[in-house]
């Protein structure tokens, strides 16, 4: 059974940008566990020969026209912003201590 | 029902809102009732018993079905129809058959001008710049919206219990859940707040919600209804379909939303079928019905069984042919499903940053962009968003992506075979749809392996792309179960054939259809305004 410490969760989190506090990381590494016991069959259901599926249905070079179409005005797709200036998103500062 | 319909009839609101939509349709287009009307009976029934889903739930025995109720805008759309229609003329023939009958739609997929939240504090007071474009469509047909179904969060979870607004009711014992992801549009539909709603169907939150609350709930074929405007979870998997008390209603919609659409890549461009017709229904004799050997006996409801059972005889008498037929790789398809489905959404979640839109939290005393999403995100997303975004991650990380998503992605193709070779040999393959009826709410929001396992009969489907259907089976313990029909891809119409000749069949047996049992609605709280008005960022 796959073990997953408490660490690991914290890596996850950070990979994921969800802050957790100390209590949600030991819920969430007992959660995974659990889930991952049940899942891990997976693992034994098919062998070396058997294509992976990605897809249900595949269709293949899906194309369209190349023109300009169904585009929101500079205006709209701001609008729903928490924070805009000049006709950008304006977000913080990527870097520390800038 | 319909054999004894008098469409002149002179009919009270309660009477009203217990039509068919086929029916509803036929009296607009006969005059003898219009649209506001139909509109106006069932908001004022939404008034009355669906309460306030934001409100604390002990005090409020209402069904709690809509986050957000679309009044203005769906009289005024009702008013066109009525007035297009008393005008005449060309206009009034070409309106859409179904133009005036009410709808509702489950709150991942986006419209305009209204309220589209997923359930989630993420998207409180977003407001979509574009419609779906099933909402398109149903704009389109002159369908008004009556407003927008409570789900689980981004549609996870098997119960709506994991809205993060409140709980949903089902309308056969307020106590229970209305199964989930779309246990609002599902509690809508079986408590006459609406004829049919549209829902979004991943691994069952159509066709679980359908069992649960005595409807009908279909997963169309993966592509045969665009996914454009779902509020995406898993995209491999996603699915819009209908939610409705008939067979012939669910057709009814899934061909107004249905068929081709250039903004959507994974969209079928085959030439749309006549579902109306096929819903129809066809004579049982001669269809070829398999039975699957591999489902764990032990794991569904013995008054599940041994009523699956009985339908089953009854099919046979009925002239169908009954085969059994294997399907050994289900056994890992659940697994298989809890790898690939928070694989995909830990992927499409991470759109939700507080950049572009939606809610943002900076950190106290400010903070850099990551810290701002650090706590974005742990304030907008609720518990079992961030355990399905955190399985993800592990699942796609690097050392484990072969061992877990790679292996998941074999079984489906695995799945996919399972279903091939039963199709050579079967028209339609029956499978009760959940394990168990409704459960009581809170009784499986501890464990997430226990509300996953609901999914068991349903996730199959999803895997394989192909279509399925769930039907009101009877009645367990004083509660609903369905039975879930699916056939191969693109034979959707094959499947509301089916469907409809099941649905008949349990009616004759049981003398009504089962969603005509639903006892009578408590009162709800009443809805606070201010909670439901579109506009304002939160």
């Amino acid at each position: 059974m796959p073990e997953i410490t408490r660490d690991q969760v914290e890596h996850l989190a950070r990979l994921a940008h969800i802050r957790m506090t100390d209590e949600e990381l030991d819920t969430m590494s007992g959660d995974l566990e659990k889930i991952l016991e049940h899942v891990s069959a997976v693992q034994a259901a098919a062998g070396d020969d058997v294509t992976p599926t990605s897809h249900p249905i595949a269709l293949e070079n899906v194309f369209r026209e190349d023109v300009p179409a169904g585009m929101l005005t500079q205006e709209e797709a701001l609008d729903q912003a928490p924070d805009s200036e000049d006709g950008q998103f304006k977000v913080p500062a990527i870097l520390d201590g800038e | 029902m319909t054999e004894t319909f008098d469409v002149n009839a002179t009919l009270g609101a309660d009477e009203l809102v217990r039509l068919t939509a086929l029916q509803m349709a036929e009296r607009l287009r006969a005059g003898t009732t219009t649209s506001v009307e139909l509109v106006q009976a069932h908001l004022d029934r939404i008034a009355a018993h669906d309460g306030d889903v934001r409100a604390d739930a002990d005090g409020d025995r209402g069904v709690r079905a809509y986050l957000h109720v679309n009044t203005d805008e769906a009289l005024a759309v009702a008013a066109e129809v009525d007035a297009i229609r008393a005008a005449g003329g060309p206009e009034a023939d070409a309106l859409h058959p179904l133009a005036g009958v009410p709808v509702a739609v489950k709150d991942n997929i986006v419209t305009r001008g209204q309220p589209t939240t997923a359930a989630s504090r993420m998207l409180e007071g977003w407001l979509s710049p574009y419609d779906a474009t099933v909402v398109a469509r149903l704009r389109e047909a002159r369908l008004p919206i009556l407003g927008k179904t409570n789900l689980d969060e981004f549609a996870m979870g098997g119960s709506t219990e994991h809205s993060a607004f409140g709980i949903t009711r089902n309308p056969w014992d307020g106590d229970r859940v209305p199964g989930g992801s779309g246990g609002g549009s599902a509690a809508a539909v079986a408590a006459f707040l609406a004829p049919f709603a549209l829902g979004s169907d991943t691994g069952g939150s159509v066709r679980e919600p359908a069992a649960f609350t005595g409807t009908v709930g279909v997963k169309p074929t993966y592509g045969a209804v665009s996914r454009y405007g779902l509020i995406a979870m898993a995209s491999s998997l996603d699915q819009i379909g209908p939610a409705a008390r008939t067979v012939a209603d669910a057709a009814a919609l899934q061909q107004v939303i249905g068929g081709h659409d250039p903004l959507d890549s994974t969209s079928l461009a085959d030439a749309p079928a006549d579902l109306t017709a096929a819903a129809r229904g066809r004579d049982l004799a001669g269809l070829r019905v398999g039975v699957v050997t591999d489902l764990p006996a032990e794991a569904f409801h013995p008054g599940i069984r041994a009523g699956f059972d009985e339908h089953v005889a009854a099919l046979r008498e009925a002239g169908a042919e009954i085969v059994e037929v294997s399907c050994p790789s289900f056994d890992a398809a659940l697994g298989a499903y809890y790898l690939i489905m928070p694989s995909e959404a830990s992927s499409n979640l991470a759109r939700f940053d507080g950049v572009r839109y939606g809610h943002r939290v900076v950190p106290d005393g400010g903070g850099t962009i990551e810290q701002v999403m650090g706590a974005t995100r742990a304030a907008g997303f609720g518990a079992e968003v961030k355990r399905r975004i955190i399985l993800g991650t592990y699942a796609l990380s690097a050392g484990y992506y072969d061992a877990y998503y790679g292996s998941a992605q074999k079984v489906r193709t695995l799945v996919q075979e399972d279903f091939a070779r039963a199709f050579e040999q079967v028209d339609v393959i029956l499978t009760p749809t959940a394990p168990t009826p409704a459960f009581e709410l809170g009784a499986k929001t501890d464990d997430p392996m226990t509300m996953y396992v609901n999914d068991l009969a349903t996730i199959p489907a999803n895997l394989a792309g192909i279509p399925g259907m769930s039907v009101p089976g009877g009645v367990v313990d004083g509660l609903p179960y369905g039975l879930q029909l699916m056939a191969p891809a693109r034979e959707d119409a094959r499947l509301y054939e089916a469907g409809a000749a099941l649905e008949r069949l349990v009616a004759q047996r049981r003398g009504g259809p089962v969603w005509a049992g639903a006892p009578e609605l408590e009162k709800g709280a009443q809805r606070a305004t201010t909670a439901t008005t579109a506009g304002g960022r939160a």
